[in-house]
């Protein structure tokens, strides 16, 4: 049903702009402040740094890196729900804020930006009005999308909707509140919400993180069956990597590892987890338990320190350099930038055989 | 291992033990005047000096298995059968038989617990330090000594404990929080640590480090440690012998490599195939089909006959005891050998030293 649409805004947004594009995209938030403290300048929480991506048609890009690296934050500004503080979101060349401002030449209207955008949330047991009925919940999309349909087609659409993410008897799954559902089931509810609206990209911020172990894995080929089906786009986000693996090598997509609001490597999954370039990398797939017994035993991390620098002042040259266990002077020195060859991009000196780091004193603390 | 008919099987005692320090003997909790099982006739020992991993679904009885050793039922559910605990001394304590102070006493000096979610187990408005200091005085112990101990026990943990013991629990990152409420569950000293979920709502690389630092303080002070989770693949890092539980009962014990690599039970083997990992090839993951029984509606016989591919009419009508399937092996299955040959593992369990070859042996 969404095939007709997607040709009309193609022909508006032009074909040669990517779906969504995100240059130099900056978020910085001012930390809340206390009454005493309002001469001083405000503390400034460096979210996201200056990521550049883009992000194409039926496309997959996985997210992955620890609380509070600014995977979400950067997930929230790509889908238009967070404004960067500098750089620009761009869907099909059109800029999404200065759309929301009606500034300059709109070429597709704020409203069509945002509808084309979902999100999935992590805990979908809030994400759902506990006082509606499974029914009434995603009847409310279709009324905004399309008001002259009838009660009947509606209940149609929500059923066939429902038994496509798994969900049967469909008839006896809509007349349920949501604290009727399992979490599984919630989150089908909230894919099947953000379906409705024809999306061209969802965001899945943790959304299958809340699951038992055992129910991932089908909610991911859920999500990638609907890929196909609905020719959408997603950006999954996960802490997991061998979830994001798995996401990523079946959408045929790619890994962006996060660290203190940087991207410091992105690949495609095979290219992260079998030749992984960047340190943190590293301790990534350290972390990612492995069944293979000899992967068993609970090896030291390849890191110097367990804790995540503060954000509000973040290391200087390579930000990771604090944790690092390959670190030398040229990282506190200088920040490395992404490079590389086809997809496969990292921001580490290690791979530049000539650069002056292999020249510098190694760091110890 | 030799195929044997179910005639000639050997059964499996799970509290057969050299030298146990918790035993768990037919405990059942109950609700609702008996009508609802939450954990079904459970027998199990815990060595000392081991790591118990215990593994489960939601649902499926684990945390009131921990809770079961400390006698900490949440009312009004019922606890029957027996828990012993021996101490170091070679005397024995009834542990349903103590009274309220005995009680309180033991659960954090002899047997500590630590829950998920450290943000609730800390009061909002007092200071790190304040938690410790109080916890010493209640169980009067020397407030000067047992502080000193507690910085120890902060920086075995890789924090900084003037830092942390200044701080109010909001201040801290939930990492460092659950590593604090790890340090004050241990600052009395207690042999026995349980854990129920202790990592869950933190990231990947935070459990993992966690895992670590506890195999560190498992080794320094001696301790006994039972973790209890979902996340069957992170436990494996620390256990030395893990347990499964499905619908409110034990279903196998066996030692780490074992329950890993030649697990006889089909959930457990449906459950280590269902587990995303690097090195499992992509189309072999598979989830396990259909849900586990609610408390109220355990089927007769075996409770996974309904999703078991294996299930004959003998799971149906008698509920399996433990076979015994190896060495410290146990199995609740009629068909053991079976599920060990006919249900593959989607991984390679390899015990050599190929560390860089690892996922091309999946490919």
């Amino acid at each position: 049903m969404s095939q007709p649409e997607i040709a009309e805004t193609d022909r508006r947004g032009g074909s040669e702009a990517p779906l969504l594009s995100l240059e130099d995209v900056e978020v910085h938030f001012e930390k809340d402040q206390g009454l005493l403290d309002f001469f001083e300048e405000p503390e400034t929480v460096q979210a996201v740094d200056g990521i550049s991506l883009d992000i194409e048609e039926n496309d997959v890009v996985v997210l992955v890196g620890e609380s509070g690296c600014g995977k979400s934050t950067l997930g929230k500004t790509s889908i238009g729900l967070q404004r960067p503080t500098g750089g620009a979101v761009r869907y099909r060349g059109q800029d999404v804020w200065a759309a929301k401002k009606k500034r300059g030449d709109v070429d597709i209207p704020f409203s069509e930006i945002r509808s084309s955008l979902q999100i999935i949330h992590q805990d979908p047991g809030s994400s759902l009005n506990p006082n509606q009925k499974i029914l009434d919940i995603l009847a409310t999309p279709i009324k905004q999308t399309h008001p002259n349909v009838g009660v009947n087609e509606r209940r149609q659409r929500i059923y066939s909707l429902l038994e496509r993410v798994g969900m049967n008897p469909a008839a006896d799954f809509a007349d349920r509140y949501p604290h009727q559902l399992s979490g599984g089931e919630q989150q089908r509810v909230a894919l099947a919400r953000a379906l409705l609206m024809n999306p061209d990209l969802i965001l899945a911020d943790e959304a299958i993180s809340a699951l038992d172990v055992s129910l991932r894995v089908e909610m991911m080929d859920l999500m990638l069956d609907l890929q196909e089906e609905f020719d959408t786009s997603f950006v999954f986000i996960s802490h997991d990597l061998s979830n994001a693996r798995y996401f990523a090598e079946h959408g045929d997509g790619r890994i962006a590892v996060m660290y203190l609001g940087e991207i410091v490597e992105i690949g495609t999954a095979e290219q992260l987890i079998e030749d992984p370039g960047h340190p943190y990398t590293k301790v990534l797939r350290w972390a990612t338990p492995d069944l293979a017994l000899h992967a068993a035993g609970a090896s030291e991390p390849p890191m110097r320190k367990i804790d995540v620098p503060d954000p509000v002042d973040p290391p200087s040259g390579c930000r990771f350099h604090t944790r690092c266990p390959e670190a030398r002077e040229a990282c506190r020195e200088s920040c490395p930038a992404l490079t590389g060859e086809d997809e496969h991009h990292t921001a580490c000196f290690r791979t530049q055989p000539d650069h002056a780091y292999w020249d510098s004193p190694p760091l110890d603390d | 291992m030799t195929p044997e008919t179910t005639s000639q099987q050997r059964y499996g005692d799970p509290t057969a033990t050299t030298d146990p320090i918790i035993e768990m003997r037919n405990a059942k909790v109950t609700y609702d005047d008996g009508e609802t099982f939450v954990l079904d006739d459970v027998s199990m020992a815990i060595e000392r000096n081991e790591v118990v991993g215990v593994v489960g679904e939601s649902g499926s009885g684990k945390s009131m298995f921990a809770s079961a050793m400390l006698d900490a039922i949440p009312d009004p559910g019922l606890l029957t059968g027996e828990i012993l605990y021996h101490k170091a001394d070679g005397t024995t304590i009834d542990v349903l038989e103590l009274n309220q102070e005995e009680l309180r006493q033991f659960r954090w000096e002899e047997v500590a617990m630590v829950f998920q979610g450290a943000m609730s187990s800390f009061n909002p408005t007092m200071k790190v330090g304040g938690h410790f200091r109080e916890t010493l005085k209640a169980h009067d112990a020397n407030v000067t000594e047992g502080m000193e101990f507690a910085r120890e026990l902060l920086s075995d943990l890789y924090l900084d404990p003037e830092r942390v013991l200044d701080s109010y629990p909001h201040e801290l990152s939930g990492g460092m929080q659950q590593r604090a409420l790890i340090a004050l569950s241990l600052v009395l000293e207690p042999n026995v640590l349980v854990m129920d979920e202790p990592t869950a709502a933190l990231d990947l690389l935070m459990q993992r480090s966690i895992l670590m630092l506890l195999q560190e303080l498992q080794e320094k002070y001696d301790l006994t440690m039972v973790f209890i989770t979902h996340d069957l693949p992170l436990v494996a890092a620390l256990a030395d012998r893990m347990a499964v539980m499905y619908a409110f009962d034990l279903i196998e014990v066996a030692p780490r490599d074992q329950l890993i690599g030649n697990s006889g039970h089909p959930y457990t083997r449906a459950l280590l195939n269902s587990t995303p990992n690097l090195d499992a090839p992509l189309e072999e993951m598979r989830s396990i089909e259909g849900q586990s029984p609610a408390p109220i509606n355990v089927p007769s016989g075996c409770s996974y006959a309904p999703r078991c591919p294996l299930a004959t009419e003998e799971c149906r009508t008698d509920e399996p005891p433990f076979y015994d399937t190896g060495s410290d092996h146990m199995t609740a299955c009629h068909h053991w050998d079976a599920a060990r040959e006919e249900i593959d593992l989607n991984f390679e369990a390899i015990d050599d030293e190929s560390t860089a070859a690892e996922t091309e042996d999946a490919r």
